[in-house]
């Protein structure tokens, strides 16, 4: 340990020397010759942890989502029929109650699939205006000096860190009809009543873009920030204009960037509930706004758990997508 | 760079951070508002903070708050570093890509699937083994670990992908057993990442409101479940009051962990000079 260590590295230090002894402690070694012997090394064990717990409350939940999906409510608790019923008492008389009815509801109440429309156009509408706010700020931050990106990347991190919910609480002061922006408008004299803001579609939009910013903003920063500008300065010597050259290659090059953007603001934007719950209209058709209210307001159990399923198809072909440029940049890095 | 496009850049980052901040300073600035209408300034007031410590609903939702994002913060960085470790480290081995899908899948997906997936797993877990019995604080550990513990993987993940492997194999080379060599170089290398991943698991479960809706039962009200119900009947300024002692300390948090890594960083390039400076005399 080194003499002028603060206490903080001295306590770090004491934990890991303390950890690296409980390794060598003996019901450890016993542990690790038991999983030797059964042909299980530590390094199966690192994997197997993990795995299983993913397996057990991420896949299993999704699996149970899907049978209850197929089954018919029916009131008692838990609120829903079992899929396979003894019918009699021999083998034969199992009785199979798939039934596809749930899905059936929700093509033929023209509410789900509106809901789904207007879920999926007010998320794209929230993604592209976080775009056109975020790009340009990702954009100066990058641009700026090496001194001041740390400060301002923390900057736009640190409201991630405060509460979602209180930020969306927010903006109720703000857009209420007496309200700071209604009064400041007023004063102004641009307006001489009140707008209703609060409880409205663009509620929603402001507060998705508003919530969601952060994550638009941070793959935009990581891409422009290691663009490689000397391409713009030969754009420059050989005559181009900034704007052309921005739009010829600055944003070709940030494409990735931009992908991973919108996906990380579209994908949960989809779904969302508490947004559309506090700014938007009391009849909002957010599918994430029907899956509650199907569940805990009309305890439709299967309904919800069909409404999840069919939420979760029109989700999966960006999921896989987001997950594959993941991917591809983790693999890059390494 | 001339002062046209610069112009336009301090412009960009001028109305960037005015949306950003706006909100959260009319927060604060209404937190210590006299009047309980947001629309009226009448007078500067700390009433609503003293409201604030006497409302005990509020105060019990945020310590079982706490207790939850720490003890879920603490198990899903195990989970989230062996699940990182495994990805990063291990090579390819049976069920890698399912693994990578499932430890990264929560990060995108609503929360209102996880919640209720959840929830109807608890339920069919009760109804055939009587485990958990009854749902509150377990459930909602549970559930919180399972979300949490994708953002630790992908953060200690990684911080291993970009860290060189050269010094874990010279200690293997040096007879070094995998699990030493895990707890005396990469532990102490990657500790960074697994702070801020605790700091993020312990403020996403602080701040969930949907998933511990589903999976809570009577008698275990969260901290964001306690505000979520009173913030839909409108505008209170104790709320207020308590956003702004969120804010506080999370500036101070940040604050701190900004120095810390700043200090950090040059005794780092102090040491380096010396280790030059000492390599050419």
């Amino acid at each position: 340990m080194k003499a002028d260590a603060t206490p903080g590295e001295r306590l770090a230090g004491a934990v890991r020397t303390q950890l690296g002894a409980l390794v060598g402690l003996p019901p450890c070694r016993w542990a690790r010759t038991q999983l030797a012997r059964r042909g299980l090394s530590g390094r199966t064990a690192v994997i197997a942890v993990p795995y299983l717990w993913l397996l057990l409350f991420f896949l299993v939940p999704f699996a149970i989502v899907l049978k209850i999906s197929f089954s018919e409510a029916q009131i008692a608790m838990p609120p829903y029929q079992p899929l396979l019923q003894w019918a009699g008492d021999r083998l034969a008389d199992i009785r199979l109650n798939v039934n596809p009815g749930n899905y059936l509801y929700l093509v033929e109440d023209s509410l789900y699939l509106r809901a789904f429309a207007n879920s999926v156009q007010v998320a794209a509408i929230s993604t592209l205006a976080a775009l056109l706010i975020g790009y340009p700020l990702a954009y100066a931050i990058a641009r700026s000096d090496t001194r001041w990106r740390g400060i301002l990347l923390m900057l736009v991190i640190l409201p991630f860190w405060t509460s979602f919910l209180l930020r969306v609480y927010a903006w109720i002061g703000i857009l209420k009809n007496n309200g700071l922006l209604n009064n400041l408008l007023l004063w102004l004299g641009v307006i001489d009543r009140p707008i209703v803001m609060l409880q409205t579609d663009f509620a929603t939009y402001l507060g998705i873009v508003y919530a969601y910013l952060p994550f638009m903003v941070m793959p935009l920063y990581a891409n422009l920030e290691k663009m490689d500008l000397t391409l713009l300065e030969a754009a420059a010597d050989l005559g181009c204009r900034p704007l052309r050259a921005f739009i010829g290659i600055t944003l070709p090059l940030s494409l990735p960037g931009i992908v991973a953007g919108c996906m990380l603001v579209f994908i949960p934007a989809v779904g969302e509930y508490v947004i559309p719950a506090l700014l938007g209209p009391a009849d909002s058709l957010m599918i994430g706004k029907i899956l509650w209210t199907e569940f805990f307001n009309n305890r439709d159990w299967p309904v919800a758990s069909a409404v999840a399923i069919a939420l979760l198809l029109l989700l999966v072909a960006p999921i896989v997508y987001f997950q594959r440029v993941q991917g591809r940049q983790a693999g890059e890095r390494a | 760079m001339n002062s046209k496009t610069s112009l336009a850049r301090l412009s960009f980052l001028l109305f960037g951070f005015a949306f950003l901040y706006i909100p959260i300073v009319s927060l604060v600035v209404y937190s210590f508002n006299e009047s309980r209408l947001v629309t009226v300034w009448s007078g500067f007031s700390t009433e609503w903070y003293s409201r604030l410590f006497d409302n005990e609903q509020i105060l019990e939702a945020a310590w079982l708050s706490l207790r939850i994002a720490a003890v879920n913060a603490t198990g899903a960085t195990i989970l989230g570093t062996l699940a990182g470790l495994a990805l990063a480290r291990f090579g390819r081995f049976r069920g890698r890509t399912l693994l990578s899908g499932m430890s990264t899948a929560p990060l995108v997906m609503p929360e209102v699937i996880t919640g209720l997936s959840l929830l109807l797993l608890f339920v069919a877990t009760e109804q055939a083994f009587g485990w958990p019995a009854g749902r509150g604080v377990s459930t909602i550990t549970i559930a919180h670990i399972t979300l949490t513990l994708s953002y630790v993987t992908v953060i200690v993940q990684s911080r291993l992908a970009s860290l060189d492997v050269s010094l874990e194999e010279a200690a293997m080379d040096l007879g070094a057993r995998p699990a030493s060599v895990f707890m005396r170089v990469t532990l102490p290398i990657i500790s960074p990442a697994l702070i801020s991943g605790w700091l993020l698991a312990f403020t996403i479960s602080l701040d969930d409101l949907v998933i511990a809706s589903f999976v809570s039962g009577p008698g275990a009200s969260t901290l964001p479940m306690v505000i979520f119900s009173k913030v839909r009947l409108g505008v209170s300024p104790d709320i207020n009051a308590l956003a702004t002692i969120m804010v506080a300390l999370v500036t101070l948090g940040v604050l701190i962990a900004g120095l810390v890594m700043l200090r950090r960083d040059r005794a780092r390039q102090r040491d380096m000079q010396m280790a030059l400076r000492s390599d050419a005399s």
